[in-house]
């Protein structure tokens, strides 16, 4: 598998990166994990000029509590989200996502911010990210900027980033102790993403809800109608069962495109 | 030496394993020649289209260019298929597409450059105009007066029309029925995804007109042949084939591909080094796959559950050409094998071999008969359904008896030994086969569908008498070569004409020689796939090296200690009557103190200044053995599975397995074959799938999409053996290279439908994704 030629960057910051970013503009690629980059450029599916690897600069990577808020740097491996004991304790959500991702191999190299960026349909973070209500901070030549996770995957492989600007941090809002959240996901056999994948947070009085699902379609979405059906239920057969024939039929889900699976 | 520490039948760790867990194998893109360049293929995006221009004037201009050539330039004789049915329609595959193309993947253009990226970015350049023409992909549909015709000289695109098996008679079993169970069967295309892709590197010497090619072949002197005399037209002896270490084959490195008569044309036509290896796209593109049938098969019954008659026709899918065994596999290599284990009075197979948009098919592991097995093997469980016995009674009822060895069956084959009966005693025993059904009767009443399924499966290994093979049409023989060369020193090199890609032949066949001979297995080494040292072989495949193979090596060494045995009598003034050979030496019976050990012989034989008269200095002895007849292994497999209906995901709860393969050189690699060759027909059965959408794109073409099984997928699995030696070689092997394979299928198949019989599900088409095992419990819920 060979790439097209290409040239590589190495800015030691964020501001340098951008720009990088705004200079080359649709001739580059910031390059993290590499591990959705690589395997398309390896296939000539994407032939970028220029890579701009971020990977040497420092702080865009850790998991840390700031102001109520987990903020979770971009360069974060999906290891270090599956391992940390912080997210265990207060997002165990976050934990059990990332442990679902690919192999160890992936799961060492891929970050967050790179899931969350490339915006792949059947990845597993964005359907987590929408349960557990995440904002996504972007930076861009005129500063920082915060989008709600809600606005920010736009359709299939689009997010709402500016071409110059680069996710640095999610953050994840605090859920009231005893919350309860879970990922279910149904992986394809030989990748490994989500065929369907469903996160799902509910306070212990059930009066909160989040439900993200990924894999059914072009992009992750919230199920609103699951939401509203759950909220202030108490969480018996019934209620889950009406529930879960409450998805809204809207979504565009991905029907038959892959059926010779 | 005692039986406790015999070399035959001992665990011996595989000796070439360090080299290859250390990365220090050399693989066809380890060879580094001077002056390489490097070869990248402008491929078809079409299924079928005509070529209306090629322009490659751009990428001749590109940096780093050597030069382009096109189906125009390299002007050889078609690729061939080298087993012929009657009738056969065989149209001319070029090396590089003439006029139009067959398949997505099919090679026009070979790029050739001084490093691989360079070749790639100018094969971009290259400019192909196509006509895109109607692609067919479906081989029943292919097989149709209206459907698009790929070649137009072959009518409904119907390379051959074969059968085997009484007709009339198979017909008035059926008449004379009590129950026949009827079910249409789709083996799907399967891609094989060798570890290692294909490659191939061609040195030609314009000084001595010497080519040497290094390729990923399981039969490198096959290809020699094949590619020398009938391809390149160019002396076979001028031209030396070395297949190295080679990273696992299936089936789909038996072939001669394109790429590796390319390569070798060019570099006669630039006098330099031209390479290359697949990337791993082109490995599913254009490796040849494997299965892809389409099946209606009926059997027939009497009232007690005896088997009357089998009746099977067949559409197979040879893809756009008939690649080297393509007819071979859908014939001769699956009708054969539809008696199974069982006592089938009357057999008719008609198999159509159709031409269609696809990656042309050969064998991949089992061949044939995997497709056979899953048929006889699907319908015993719809039968006993049917007929309301358990699996395993009807199966008891039908088993060809213990006394009936050799057994002759209605379509060809002469089984060479079996007891079926005892294979399947113990698999039902470790898996606890009464208190299982007890289990799952419990577990269904709390809504959880347990499936217990169950392959009694047959295996034809070693193929075969060359003068069968003749009368049924290979351009080849099937005997197997072996070179003993001992040194003065004792030492022992075999040249063996069996291949090794992954099966351990250096450890397997110096354990057989070390042991015949008595000597440590440190002093015998073992050389293969290299026409330049081995003796003409016919290279491995379908289970052979050990039965075809290793007989050979038996062979030379009964004629090495032969000779032995005249020198060492000669030496110590004995009768050769009175010697006997034991531990290494030479000694006259009753007095173990008069004896010559084999080194001391070897030395003799070598500085030859006291032989008995007459005789030649030197030993080594080279033998061709050719069979009697195909070995038949066989065994009981048993799966145990539990089926969500909800989500349709099926997990393998235990896997038992009890093979028959015959007397076992290596246990441990044996344990090794079985295990992997299981696994393989798992992924058959549950996830692996060649698909083309029904413009010819494949959808499956990267190890994303192609599902092959991995580890945490599957159980332990629990595997014994019965031994039944063969009769027909000396060393009373069979094989075991396939069997896994040929059983795992059918018994995954049996499990996950037995699991569903409480909502009445009967059938469900490979591979039983999650998807096809929700849909028919939905449907069958309405
Ligand atoms: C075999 C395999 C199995 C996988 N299985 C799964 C799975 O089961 N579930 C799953 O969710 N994923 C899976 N993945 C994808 C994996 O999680 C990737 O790591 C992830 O999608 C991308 O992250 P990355 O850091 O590797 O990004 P890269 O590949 O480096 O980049 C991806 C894209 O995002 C852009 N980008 C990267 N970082 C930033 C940033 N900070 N700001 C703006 N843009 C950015 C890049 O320019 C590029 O376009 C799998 C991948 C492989 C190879």
């Amino acid at each position: 598998m060979y790439p097209a030629q290409f040239e590589y960057h190495s800015p030691a910051s964020v501001q340098e990166a951008i720009s990088l970013l705004g200079r080359l503009k649709d001739d580059a690629k910031l390059l993290a994990g590499g591990h959705s980059l690589i395997p398309m450029m390896k296939l000539r599916l994407a032939q970028p000029k220029h890579v701009i690897d971020i990977r040497k600069i420092p702080g865009l990577s850790g998991i840390k509590e700031d102001g109520g808020a987990i903020a979770i740097g971009a360069l974060t491996t999906h290891y270090a989200v599956e391992s940390s004991s912080l997210l265990k304790q207060k997002c165990a959500l976050l934990t059990e996502t990332a442990g679902t991702i690919g192999d160890p191999q992936v799961r060492n190299m891929g970050t967050v911010g790179g899931s969350l960026a490339h915006a792949d349909p059947a990845a597993d973070y964005p359907a987590a990210a929408i349960a557990l209500g995440a904002e996504v901070v972007a930076e861009g030549p005129k500063g920082k900027r915060t989008i709600k996770v809600d606005d920010f995957f736009k359709g299939l492989l689009t997010t709402a980033l500016q071409p110059d600007e680069i996710l640095v941090e999610i953050r994840i809002p605090s859920w009231p102790v005893g919350t309860g959240m879970a990922y279910m996901k149904f992986p394809h056999p030989a990748s490994r993403f989500a065929v369907v994948g469903v996160a799902a947070v509910v306070t212990a009085d059930g009066k909160k809800v989040g439900v993200g699902i990924t894999g059914a379609g072009t992009k992750a979405v919230r199920a609103k109608g699951v939401e509203a059906a759950l909220s202030g239920k108490t969480l018996d057969a019934a209620a889950i069962k009406a529930a879960a024939e409450a998805r809204s039929p809207q979504q565009g889900f991905l029907a038959n495109e892959f059926s010779w699976r | 030496m005692t039986t406790a520490t015999r070399l035959f039948g001992s665990a011996i760790k595989r000796r070439e394993d360090p080299r290859f867990i250390t990365g220090k194998g050399t693989y066809v893109d380890d060879v580094k020649l001077p002056g390489t360049t490097h070869a990248v293929f402008v491929r078809s995006p079409h299924a079928h289209a005509r070529i209306k221009s090629v322009n490659t004037a751009k990428a001749k201009s590109a940096p780093g260019i050597v030069a382009v050539f096109t189906g125009q330039d390299v002007q050889t004789g078609p690729l061939p298929c080298a087993w012929l049915l009657p009738g056969i329609k065989i149209p001319p595959r070029p090396v590089l597409a003439q006029g139009k193309v067959r398949y997505v993947g099919e090679p026009v253009a070979i790029v050739i450059a001084e490093s691989a990226y360079a070749a790639k970015d100018a094969a971009e350049l290259v400019d192909v105009q196509y006509e895109p023409l109607p692609a067919v992909v479906d081989c029943q549909k292919a097989h149709a007066k209206s459907a698009s015709q790929l070649f137009d000289d072959v009518p409904e695109n119907q390379s051959f029309d074969w059968s085997i098996g009484d007709k009339a008679k198979t017909d008035d079993a059926f008449k004379a029925a009590a129950v026949v169970v009827k079910q249409r069967l789709v083996n799907q295309r399967l891609i094989t995804n060798a570890i290692e892709p294909r490659a191939c590197a061609a040195s030609y010497a314009p000084a001595t007109g010497d080519l040497t090619l290094w390729v990923t072949s399981q039969n490198p002197h096959v290809a020699r042949l094949l590619i020398a005399a009938f391809v390149l037209g160019m002396p076979e002896h001028k031209m030396r084939v070395i297949a190295p270490d080679v990273g696992g084959g299936f089936g789909s490195k038996i072939p001669v591909y394109n790429e590796e008569v390319a390569v070798c044309w060019a570099s006669k036509a630039l006098g330099r080094p031209v390479k290359w290896t697949a990337e791993r796209r082109e490995s599913f593109l254009t490796d040849a796959h494997g299965r892809d049938h389409l099946t209606e098969a009926e059997m027939a019954f009497d009232r007690s559950g005896k088997i009357l008659g089998f009746r099977v026709a067949t559409h197979a899918n040879l893809g756009a050409y008939l690649s080297t065994m393509g007819s071979l596999v859908p014939s001769y290599l699956y009708g054969p094998l539809l008696s199974g284990v069982y006592t089938i009075p009357a057999i008719f197979c008609r198999v159509w071999g159709v031409l269609t948009n696809t990656a042309p098919t050969d064998a991949l592991r089992g061949a044939g008969r995997p497709e056979a097995t899953y048929m006889i093997e699907r319908l015993m469980d719809l039968a006993a359904r049917t007929l309301n016995m358990d699996p395993v009674e009807l199966r008891k009822k039908n088993f060809i008896p213990a006394d009936k060895f050799p057994y002759q069956t209605p379509v060809a084959f002469v089984y060479d030994s079996g007891n079926y009966g005892p294979a399947l005693d113990k698999a039902l025993e470790m898996v606890g086969y009464r208190k299982m059904r007890e289990e799952q009767e419990k577990a269904r009443k709390n809504g959880q569908y347990l499936g217990i399924g169950l392959s009694t499966y047959i295996e034809a290994c070693g193929p075969a008498p060359s003068s069968v093979a003749g009368a049924l049409g290979a351009q080849a023989g099937l005997w197997e070569s072996a070179l003993l060369r001992v040194h003065p020193t004792g030492m022992v090199t075999v040249f063996t004409g069996s291949h090794s890609h992954g099966q351990g032949h250096e450890t397997t066949f110096a354990q057989l020689v070390a042991d015949d001979l008595g000597i440590p297995m440190e002093q015998v080494e073992v050389v293969h796939g290299d026409t330049g040292s081995v003796p003409f072989g016919m290279g491995t495949y379908g289970s052979r090296s050990a039965a075809v193979g290793g007989s050979a090596i038996y062979t030379s060494l009964q004629k090495i200690k032969e000779k032995g045995r005249k020198i060492a009598a000669h030496l110590l003034e004995a009768a050769e009557g009175d010697l006997l050979y034991e531990g290494g030496k030479w000694s006259v019976k009753g007095s173990p103190d008069r004896a010559k050990a084999f080194g001391e012989v070897a030395l003799m034989a070598y500085l030859a200044h006291n032989l008995p008269q007459g005789m030649e200095p030197g030993l080594e002895v080279t033998s061709f053995y050719d069979p009697v007849n195909f070995t038949f292994p066989f065994g009981t497999h048993i799966a145990v599975v539990e089926v969500d209906p909800e989500t349709g995901h099926v997990k393998i709860l235990r896997y038992v397995a009890v093979d028959d393969v015959g007397k076992v050189i290596n246990p441990m690699i044996v344990d090794g074959m079985v295990h992997g060759g299981i696994t393989h027909g798992v992924g058959q059965a549950l996830w692996e799938w060649g698909a083309y959408d029904d413009q010819g794109q494949l959808l499956s073409a990267t190890m994303m999409d192609y599902a092959l099984p991995k580890a945490d997928q599957l159980p332990s699995y629990e595997t014994a053996r019965t031994v039944t030696p063969s009769p027909v070689n000396p060393i009373g092997v069979k094989g075991a290279g396939e069997t896994g394979t040929i059983a795992s299928t059918p018994a995954i198949a049996n499990a996950v439908l037995d699991a569903l019989a409480p909502f009445g599900v009967t059938h469900i088409d490979l591979p039983l994704t999650p998807s096809r095992i929700w849909q028919a419990v939905k449907a069958a819920k309405k």
